[in-house]
């Protein structure tokens, strides 16, 4: 039975990669491909390492795949926060019918 | 259930074909900084199934160590697209 709903779990998981991944080349800029493949790809790794700790059964396995899931919860909205502000910094400019900038303005009361 | 694994494998595979994509044609260099953290998160879902179809639990070190290692490669490229220096 959890074999199953760990297999089920990975194809999931899979699908959300491949439409982050859809999402990181079709989107016109840095934000929004940020935006798209950020989420996506870390709830599908989360997914898939569930479904690999469902369907292994095995204990070490299993406790392997929980922690490394935990792990990238913790680390990849981080890192992708960091790739934003340094985008942000680096000059990248904005998709052209973008309509608002909230950083630039906050930047721009605080100067 | 060979089937199953090779169309998880293809499927992994088209990820990661699509982030080189993006790794090779981004025109900014951000572009590719969120290309390389997306494939590094993807590789560890990769050794993940690997783990769970030969069925030794050492690719599950693999990918904890990989995950590691893409996260301190991100940081250090987003503080350099910053333009600070790493001990800020």
């Amino acid at each position: 039975m959890s074999d199953v709903i760990g297999y089920m779990l990975i194809v999931l998981g899979i699908l959300f990669n491949l439409f982050g991944c859809i999402g990181l080349v079709r989107f016109p800029d840095v934000y929004n491909r940020l935006q798209a493949s950020t989420k996506c790809v870390t709830l599908g790794t989360i997914l898939l390492l569930i479904g690999v700790a469902l369907a292994s059964g095995s204990g070490a396995m299993a406790a392997k795949a929980v922690v490394c899931a935990v792990f990238i919860l913790a680390t990849s909205p981080t890192a992708a926060h960091a790739i934003a502000k340094g985008a942000y910094a680096s000059g990248v400019a904005l998709w052209e019918k973008t309509i608002v900038d909230r950083y630039g303005e906050h930047l721009k009361e605080k100067s | 259930m060979q089937i199953l694994m090779q169309s998880f494998y293809l499927g992994l595979c088209a990820c990661c074909f699509m982030c080189l994509y993006r790794i090779g044609l981004g025109p900014s260099a951000p572009d590719r900084t969120v290309a390389i953290d997306i494939l590094g998160v993807i590789v560890v879902g990769f050794c993940a199934l690997l783990g769970l179809a030969t069925g030794q639990d050492f690719y599950l070190t693999v990918a904890l160590a990989w995950a590691l290692l893409s996260f301190i490669g991100t940081i250090a490229l987003a503080k350099f697209l910053e333009g600070r220096s790493f001990d800020e």
